[in-house]
Parts: structure tokens; sequence; C-alpha cells
């Protein structure tokens, strides 16, 4: 465990881009997330790792408020982007997500052309003014996924035709397309395979430049490599946060050490 | 890294004794049942394809003497001291001139006929000869003079109808021993007949009259047709279209997107499931009762019959459009939703176009099952007798008009044959609508059925 090939880890940046206080989920009668508090940082990675049904994801669902449409969850506490709380009555939640973008576990394109996916969100949003405009976020949000040599003689073909790894960087293509500050990963690349997987963690930390991206996974190793915060959650509570270096190398909490040493999880 | 079976595992089972290549009793008995269960499979086909050939069978071979019409060729002589007393040429005056007139022109004319080919047949009286032709043929005639009143004076060339049972002689309905026995025709009549078509002057041929005709009374059936119960029928399933369509589909999207889950949608859920399951004849008590009775409508009228089929097709549309969008996965929605993308924007740009084939095909069903629906028909009364042509639209909405099914359950209640011929020719007609609807629901979903 201790061997793990760890990219550049050092934090770059400091300003604090999202700042969670007191954030209690409940499902129901279910208390799914307790008390959690973290500040994440500008143009940085942080992982979320934590056994299944931690609440890793359900918090990152809280922060571009994608549980909004699940009727039975409940949100309480607060969650600032840019010291703003996006759980305010003011805030348009439409609004909110074409700040934050979002990634999800499976690649889920859009029985679209490839283009037409990519566009979609520039479209919706009303990002550019012709078709040429069009063109160049289309063509710079592919290029910024690293997929734009791969499909550029094939736009014109449906993103459900291409493979898994090339799926999942379109929707990562999609998600850069709406320049987003904060990009949220959901597992993106536990349907992958290695080397798209490879692929997919080395655009992340070419991302890291732009946005805030926070990645929720099941691979220690992947937190590892692409992360320079790492945040373990446990039964729904925000165990240890810290750099991803401390957190592998001398975790605090007992249990952070168990999971990382594979004895819980 | 996940969670290890600290335990020791159970004791394996005991092992299998016996050789690969023998059957053991147990195998047996599983593939003798399977092969069972096969058998069944294949006798529940047979019987079903069994009873769909019998009732073709059995329809066509009624139905196809409709679309088949026995005409007599004649020359009739119009003469203007009968049909135009006044001798000005007036439409409005000649009009004054009833059917019984052109039917004394019409008789001479037959006899003419009979005389110029010289055909002799024992025991053949006059009223036999003038009974020959159907007693719609006097209209006929009427009607072409008429709109052309220059015809008067002039000897014309007529093709009239010939009566139902000599009809039925040449479609093999009525023999000669069945004339015999029955008051309605005679043997020399049926001699007559078959004189006549050996020289010529009687044809049978496609009788497109079917299907632009009106209805016509009990003792012309082969003056019937089914042209108002086609546009009838046509004017209601554009009422179902237009109404129930929109309604039935927004309706969907409403229940399926959008509406909170709670005690009040569980309720109209269950009651739009019971609404599909009411029997038919209840929506025509309704219609009655809501929209010829309060609001007023006219009864008869396509316009009550489309509202009645509305509300019975409603709950199939919404039924099958609400599968429709559940089998659209989720993951499709949510990820227009983390682009940014508001509920609407997913439902209309991404949900909706990939629910297309479902929700056609069930519309396309529904309408379907309208077309054929007879029952609140008859509450309403598109039972009735109509001679005349709905208008056009959309006037014509109002207007008295029939429906295929109704005229088919009105057909089979009349006493001369010829009409159960109609009914089965009017069954083929509707049958062909419904396997063309059937079609357009497969084509449509073929083009738009998209995988993701």
């Amino acid at each position: 465990m201790y061997d793990i090939n760890r990219a550049e880890n050092a934090v770059t940046q400091t300003d604090i881009k999202i700042s969670a206080r007191k954030v209690q989920v409940y499902y129901g009668e279910k208390h799914a997330l307790k008390d959690v508090d973290v500040d994440i940082q500008d143009k940085t990675v942080t992982a979320f790792i934590g056994p299944s049904g931690c609440g890793k994801s359900t918090f990152l669902r809280c922060i571009n408020r994608m549980n909004d449409t699940i009727p039975i969850a409940r949100v309480e506490g607060q969650i600032l982007l840019d010291g703003e709380d996006v759980y305010d009555r003011r805030v348009d939640p439409v609004q909110l997500r074409a700040k934050v973008g979002m990634v999800f576990q499976k690649p889920n394109p859009f029985p679209k052309s490839i283009y037409d996916n990519v566009a979609y969100g520039p479209r919706i949003h009303g990002l550019s003014r012709n078709r040429a405009e069009l063109d160049a976020i289309v063509e710079k949000a592919l290029r910024g996924a690293a997929l734009w040599n791969e499909v550029k003689d094939r736009l014109h073909e449906p993103g459900t035709g291409l493979s898994g790894g090339q799926q999942q960087r379109l929707c990562i293509a999609r998600a850069v397309a709406t320049s987003p500050e904060v990009l949220l990963m959901d597992e993106p690349c536990s349907a992958l395979d290695p080397i798209a997987t490879a692929q997919v963690e080395e655009l992340i930390e070419e991302l890291r430049s732009q946005f805030s991206v926070v990645i929720v996974t099941h691979s220690m190793q992947q937190a590892a490599r692409v992360s320079q915060k790492t945040a373990f959650f446990h039964l729904g509570s925000l165990v240890e946060y810290g750099d991803t270096d401390d957190i592998f190398t001398k975790p605090q909490d007992s249990r952070t050490e168990a999971y990382i040493s594979g004895r819980i999880g | 890294m996940t969670d290890m079976p600290l335990s020791q595992p159970a004791a394996a089972p005991e092992r299998r004794t016996g050789s690969l290549l023998a059957q053991d009793a147990r195998t047996r008995r599983r593939n003798a049942a399977e092969s069972r269960f096969r058998g069944y499979g294949v006798a529940a086909i047979a019987i079903s394809m069994l009873a769909l050939v019998v009732l073709l069978a059995t329809i066509l071979s009624g139905g196809a003497g409709a679309f088949r019409q026995t005409y007599l060729n004649i020359p009739v002589t119009l003469d203007a001291a009968v049909l135009d007393p006044k001798g000005n040429r007036d439409p409005a005056e000649m009009a004054k001139v009833l059917t019984l007139s052109y039917g004394r022109v019409l008789d001479a004319a037959v006899e003419a006929t009979v005389a110029r080919h010289g055909i002799q047949i024992e025991g053949l009286t006059e009223k036999d000869i003038d009974s020959l032709i159907s007693k719609e043929a006097s209209a006929q005639v009427r009607n072409r003079v008429l709109a052309d009143p220059d015809l008067v004076g002039q000897t014309v060339e007529f093709d009239v109808l010939v009566g139902g049972r000599i009809d039925g002689f040449f479609k093999g309905r009525v023999t000669m021993d069945s004339a015999a026995r029955d008051s309605n025709t005679s043997p020399q009549q049926l001699q007559l007949a078959q004189e006549l078509a050996d020289r010529g002057e009687m044809v049978t041929r496609f009788n497109w009259n079917f299907l632009t005709n009106a209805d016509a009374s009990d003792q012309r059936p082969e003056a019937a047709g089914v042209g108002v119960a086609i546009l009838g029928s046509f004017y209601m399933m554009l009422v179902v279209l237009v109404l129930a369509v929109p309604i039935g589909v927004s309706a969907s999207i409403y229940l399926e997107e959008f509406a909170p889950k709670n005690r009040l949608t569980d309720i109209i859920e269950v009651n739009i499931s019971n609404l599909a399951a009411v029997p038919s004849i209840v929506f025509g008590i309704l219609g009655l009762a809501a929209f010829i009775n309060f609001v007023g409508l006219p009864q008869s009228a396509p316009i009550v019959g489309g509202l009645v089929l509305t509300l019975m097709t409603l709950p199939t549309i919404i039924i099958s459009t609400r599968a429709a969008l559940k089998a659209v996965p989720p993951s499709i929605r949510d990820a227009a939703l983390g682009v940014g993308a508001s509920k609407m924007q997913s439902v209309f740009h991404h949900v909706l176009p990939l629910a297309m084939p479902g929700i056609l095909t069930g519309t396309i069903i529904g309408l379907a099952q309208a077309l054929g629906e007879t029952a609140p028909l008859l509450l309403i009364g598109m039972v009735a007798f109509v001679r005349n042509f709905p208008d056009g639209l959309p006037g014509g909405l109002m207007d008295p008009a029939s429906a295929l099914p109704v005229q088919v359950y009105n057909w089979t209640q009349r006493s001369d044959p010829a009409f159960i011929e109609r009914a089965s020719g009017a069954i083929i007609v509707l049958l062909i609508f419904l396997l063309c609807m059937n079609l357009l629901a497969i084509w449509l979903r073929r083009k738009f059925e998209r995988r993701w």
C-alpha cells in the first residue's frame, strides 16, 4: 500500500472554492451524512474515499444539488460556493449546475452526435452567438478532454458509438464545454479498463489548472495518483481530511489507517 | 479492500456419482417437463393460428361478394313528355318529377332490351322483367338526368343496378332451387338474367360504389355502401387524434416527470388504470348524459362520437406513454441536469425523443381500438340510418354520420342475406384500416428507434 505511485502532490493553490459547514443529509428517516465540514480549494483535485455507502457520493451530489431530484432526500447545513450558499432559497439549481459540472459513474452520452453532445450545454446556456463560435467551443472542449484527435473526423457520428473510455472523455468534454468552475466526478473510471483509466487520470491532472476538481473514487491508488487533497468518509461522517500525502503516509485516525491498509471497507 | 470471509468455508456438498453419458432420473424428469411445456406452447399457437385462419376465411369468403356488383347495360329513351312536362329543361321544375315516372321509363327500356334480343321464356311475366333491376335504378337515372338536363329526349346507355337477388344469383347466393321455393324471385327471372348475361348485357364487375355510397333501405341492399361510415369514422378519428393525443401525452409527461409522488398522484394513477378497464358502453352512457343531454350537441354526430372515444382512449394513451417514459434510462436525465438543463429541457430535448417510439405505438394502438369500438356509439345515436353524407370539415363534425363498426352491426340486423354479405365487406374494409394503422405503428417505431 505504501509503494503507490504518487503524482506531484504539492498543493499549488490555497483559495477556498467550496466550503461546507455542518452538512446533514437525510434519505427519509435515514441519516445518510452527518456533520460534514470541509473546505475544498480552487485549482486542486480533491478525492473523496471511503467504503461503499459511506456518503461520499451523496456529499458530491449535494454540491451541485443533484440530490434535489431524489424526492425523499433532505439537506441541512451550509455549502458555500465562493461564499454563496448553494442551498439559499434564491439559488436556481439550473444556474448552479452550469457553474458546477458533473461527470457520472457510467458514461452517459446523449444518443446524439458527438458534436451535439458537447454543444448541448453551450446551446442551452447561450454561450455562443453563431455557428463558428460554437464550433470553437466544441473543439476546445474536445481538446480539453483529450478526445479531439480521435473524433475530429467523425463529429457527426453518434456519441454512443464510441468506446467506453472515449464516451467518458466525451462526457468530460460535455461538462467542460459550459466552462464550469468546479468539476464533480462520481467514480468516473469505475466502468473503464486500465488504459482508459490512465487516460482519464492524465486528463484530470490537466483539468486541475482550470477547475477545482472533486472526484469520488473507490480506488485508493487512484486517489493517491490524482489528488492533492483527500477526504476519508466512513458511515456518513467525514473522518479525516488533509493533504493526500499525509492521509496515505501518516493518517491521524485509526479508521483511516484501517481503511487504507485494507482492513475495513 | 473488500469484505473477506473470515470463517472457514462450509463443507463441500456430496459428490455426484454416475456417468455423464447417461441421464440420471432428475435430468430426465427435467427434460420431460421442458419438452411438455414446449408442446403446450406449440399447441396454443396452433389453436390461435387456426382460429385466425377460420375467422379470416369466413369473413373473406362472405365479404368478397360485396366488392363485386352486377349491372345491366340498357339504352334508356328519356321521354321528354314524361320527364320534363313543361319542356323548359329547368332542373328545379324537373325535380318535381318523382322516381315513379323514371321507373316507368326504365321498365319500358328493360322490356325493349329483352324484346330486342328476342328472349322467350315460358311463364315470364312483365312484372318479372321489370323487377329485374333494382328499385334504386330509377333514382340512379333521375340523379343523372337532373345533373345534366340536356339528356332528356335522347336515348342514353345506362349501367343500372340489378336487384339484390339477381346479383346474388351471379355470386352463387341464389340458385334456381332456392328461387322456386321463394316468392321474392322466380326461376324464370333467373333464366332471363342468365340469357342477358350470356348476351353480354348483364355484367358483374368491381364495385366502387360499395366504398362511396351511403347506406340504403332494407329493400335495396345492392345500393348500400360504406361511404358515410368511412367518412364518419374518419371524422371521429380526427377528433380523437386532435384531443386524445395532446391531452394524454401531456398528462403522462406531467405525471411521470414533474408531479410530486404523493397520495393524490397515487389515487390519480389508480383511477387511470381503472378507467382503462371500464366497459366501453359506460363511456357511451356518459357521452349521452354529458355531451348530448347536458351540453346539447346533436345526436349521431361524429363530434360526440369522437369525444366519447377520446375519453375511452385517454387511459390507453396515458398508460403506454408513461411506460415509454419510464423505460428511458435515468442516466440520460442525470446527464441533462448535470450540464445545467432545466427539468423541462431535459424532458423535451432528451427524454421525449427517446420515448417517442413507445408513445407513437401506444397512441396508434389506442386509435385502432377506438376505430373498432361499437358499443358507446350505439348509445349516442350513431346507429341511425344515415342517407346523406356529412359536410366537409369542420361543419361536418356536427352532421349525422355512421361509423364502420356500427354499420356492420346495423347490416347484420337486416333480413335480406345480401346485407350479411355487405356486413362482411364492411368488416374487410375495417380490418384493412386497422392493418394499415398497425403497419404505420411498426414503421414509426422502426423509424424513431435509437440505440443508446
